[in-house]
């Protein structure tokens, strides 16, 4: 079986055509692939990286499962989700798992007559929306929570993923907390069954997709509804506020995350305690070896990231990122210094 | 696909030589030597990846059985996984393609062989193999950004108003107006398609003697006459090729479908309603087919269009050779 496996992902490999195989540790390249949520800050970052220190990242942002994939393959040197392993996984495979980014994910909608940020929703029937249970915008319980707007008598046009990806794992968690119809019937990972609604391939097709189409709702990292001017609805948190996807909101419910206490840094950031805290929070991880391929290849990416923990604040805010706080970073540091060794035995250096 | 393409000329190569003729020179016994190598490795190349789809298939088949065929169920989270749902709609959308595709190529065939003037036949023809050039992602671009809100707005509505209310055929136009969906899918396909019917087909008519074609004039036949009496008939073994080509095309497109046709693994009444179709949901999950049974039924989708249209090629030998056994 295991032999079988790896052959199906070698084929990946060449299906997918990300020639990631021929990479690995190219001389002045740290190779990676994975999650497209975080990728417009991984490219920011490799740029002022590179200028400074001439080494370049190869990033393929091809999904959290094929970062998982690639990983596993040991095609590249680090591997990218936002889907996070769990503690018997990574042990199976030896690889070490740390948070790198958090950011938003934000329903996004198309309706006539609705003015950007208008519109309130919640958990509950945000669930229903995606069930089909809810099938109109006027329907009361959108009605009920949105006072004062005029809602009008059309049917509701539902846009999701028809890729996998770590961004539909995190907004199907959320669900899941929120709604035990949902919970039991669609339940949560980075492809689900999804009852009603059109696919759309990529953050960038979700949101053009919304865009063109009449009356619809979907999701998208907040980045992308912000570059393609896309109007979002606020939503009521776990205490019942009601907040605007912000950064203060995103940054609000990383603030109570316990890193501390979570094996392998697997924390999902969805439906967070916190007066101002973004239901839909999430985090994006990096997976590596603890006993790399190539020693020097991992060690790079180690100062990379090292280098983008304490200089990429700026970078990532401006894309509205949020930064992993600085008690995280130290404890991610300590990680890798306990955890990730070379063929002798030794921590890699990354500073 | 490709091997639809033998079946493209009524009249075959001579009965191939087969070295007993003969003293041939070093030459010809070269030629004769790479020309067979180049045929093997095609069936090589088949059998290769008629084993991989196999083995990559088989854990999927052994789990579902043939209940995979049937079943519309496809579930990453619970790893169920059925294939109804990808094939109705790579069916569906060939089908559309076809409808459309065919009568306009043969029409744009006969308008350039047999009634354009002569100074234009050459422009329209380069016109018209300059489509077949066009990259297929180009053509998902253009149907996600200009046919389907054209669709949305203009062809759906009028659909599900005019249509939509009448009894059985009702239920094919109903539902909201996505702009994408199983119809919009078949439209571009259907114009995909276009060029290599089209070209194909002309090649067939300009291969029609015109002696035959005079002496139908010479008996006082009208044009019509002519095209429907003499020019069809005669053509009409490389025409079924030109149209399987073609179909082999719609079954197997992967980047425009995946961009019109709403990917939804569901199976709907509708040809309004999104669906998936077996080349979009390997381009839209492999990569993230995260466990060997979600991979493994993508591979069984794989075998399944293998499959499919190993059969669409052989009923499509079978008629030719119905054809050419009642021409004698």
């Amino acid at each position: 079986m295991n032999l079988l496996n790896s052959n199906f992902v070698r084929a990946a490999a060449v299906v997918v055509g990300v020639a990631a195989s021929a990479t690995i540790a190219h001389a002045g390249q740290i190779s990676g692939a994975g999650a497209t949520f975080p990728y417009p800050i991984y490219a920011k970052w490799a740029q002022a990286y590179q200028a400074k220190t001439g080494m370049g990242l190869n990033y393929q942002s091809i999904g959290s499962g094929g970062g998982i994939k690639q990983i596993q393959a040991k095609t590249v040197t680090f591997g990218a989700s936002d889907k996070p392993l769990k503690s018997d996984v990574l042990d199976k495979y030896g690889l070490a798992q740390f948070p790198m980014i958090m950011g938003g994910i934000v329903p996004i909608v198309n309706v006539e007559g609705i003015k950007p940020g208008e519109l309130v929703i919640d958990g509950e029937t945000l669930a229903n929306i995606f069930l089909g249970k809810i099938s109109k915008w006027n329907d009361p319980e959108i009605a009920a929570i949105n006072p004062g707007v005029n809602l009008p008598s059309k049917s509701i046009a539902v846009v999701h993923r028809s890729d996998g990806s770590g961004t539909t794992f995190n907004f199907t968690n959320y669900l899941n907390k929120v709604s035990s119809s949902w919970k039991s019937t669609v339940g949560s990972d980075t492809s689900v069954q999804w009852p009603v609604g059109i696919g759309a391939k990529g953050n960038e097709g979700v949101a053009n997709m919304v865009k063109q189409t009449g009356d619809s709702i979907g999701y998208v990292e907040y980045a992308y509804a912000k570059q393609n001017a896309l109007s979002y609805t606020k939503m009521k948190n776990k205490e019942g506020h009601v907040v605007a996807p912000t950064s203060d909101a995103f940054q609000a419910a990383a603030a109570n995350a316990d890193w501390a206490h979570a094996p392998g840094y697997r924390l999902i950031l969805t439906d967070q305690p916190g007066a101002g805290s973004w239901p839909i929070t999430a985090a994006s991880f990096i997976l590596m070896y603890k006993k790399p391929v190539d020693d020097k290849a991992s060690s790079e990416a180690l100062k990379f990231f090292e280098w983008a923990y304490h200089n990429g604040g700026d970078a990532a805010a401006s894309l509205d990122y949020i930064p992993m706080p600085m008690s995280v970073v130290k404890m991610v540091e300590d990680t890798w210094q306990k955890d990730i060794k070379d063929s002798h035995g030794k921590a890699l250096a990354f500073r | 696909m490709s091997g639809a393409e033998e079946n493209t000329f009524p009249t075959g190569p001579a009965t191939p030589d087969d070295g007993t003729a003969g003293p041939r020179s070093w030459i010809g016994k070269a030629f004769s030597s790479v020309s067979l190598s180049a045929a093997i490795i095609v069936m090589l190349s088949l059998g290769g990846v008629m084993y991989t789809l196999s083995i990559g298939a088989a854990p999927a088949l052994k789990e579902f059985g043939l209940g995979f065929l049937t079943a519309e169920v496809w579930n990453p989270v619970t790893s169920q996984f059925g294939a109804a749902a990808p094939i109705a709609g790579t069916l569906e959308t060939a089908l559309i393609a076809m409808l459309i595709g065919v009568p306009i190529s043969v029409g744009i065939a006969i308008f350039l062989t047999e009634l354009c003037p002569e100074k234009l036949r050459h422009g329209f023809a380069i016109t018209i193999e300059l489509l077949a050039g066009i990259p297929s992602i180009i053509y998902g671009i253009w149907g996600l950004f200009v046919l389907a809100p054209y669709m949305q707005r203009h062809i759906q509505p009028f659909l599900i108003d005019r249509f939509g209310d009448i009894p059985i055929i009702g239920n094919l136009f109903q539902g909201p107006p996505y702009g994408i969906g199983i119809l919009t899918a078949g439209l571009i396909l259907g114009v995909m398609v276009l060029p290599f019917i089209t070209t194909v087909t002309r090649d067939v008519f300009l291969t029609v003697p015109s002696l035959q074609r005079e002496s139908a004039y010479a008996l006082g036949a009208t044009t019509t006459e002519v095209i429907w009496n003499v020019v069809i008939p005669y053509s009409k073994v490389g025409m079924l090729g030109a149209i399987m080509l073609g179909l082999g095309r719609a079954l197997g497109e992967t980047m425009a479908v995946t961009f019109v046709i709403g990917n939804a693994h569901r199976i709907s009444a509708s040809i309004l309603a999104p669906g998936t179709t077996i080349s979009a949901s390997i381009a839209n999950e492999f990569t993230e087919a995260t466990t060997p049974i979600y991979t493994s039924s993508l591979f069984a989708l794989g075998l399944i269009l293998f499959v499919i249209t190993f059969i669409v090629l052989s009923v499509a030998q079978y008629m030719l050779h119905r054809i050419k056994k009642a021409e004698g």
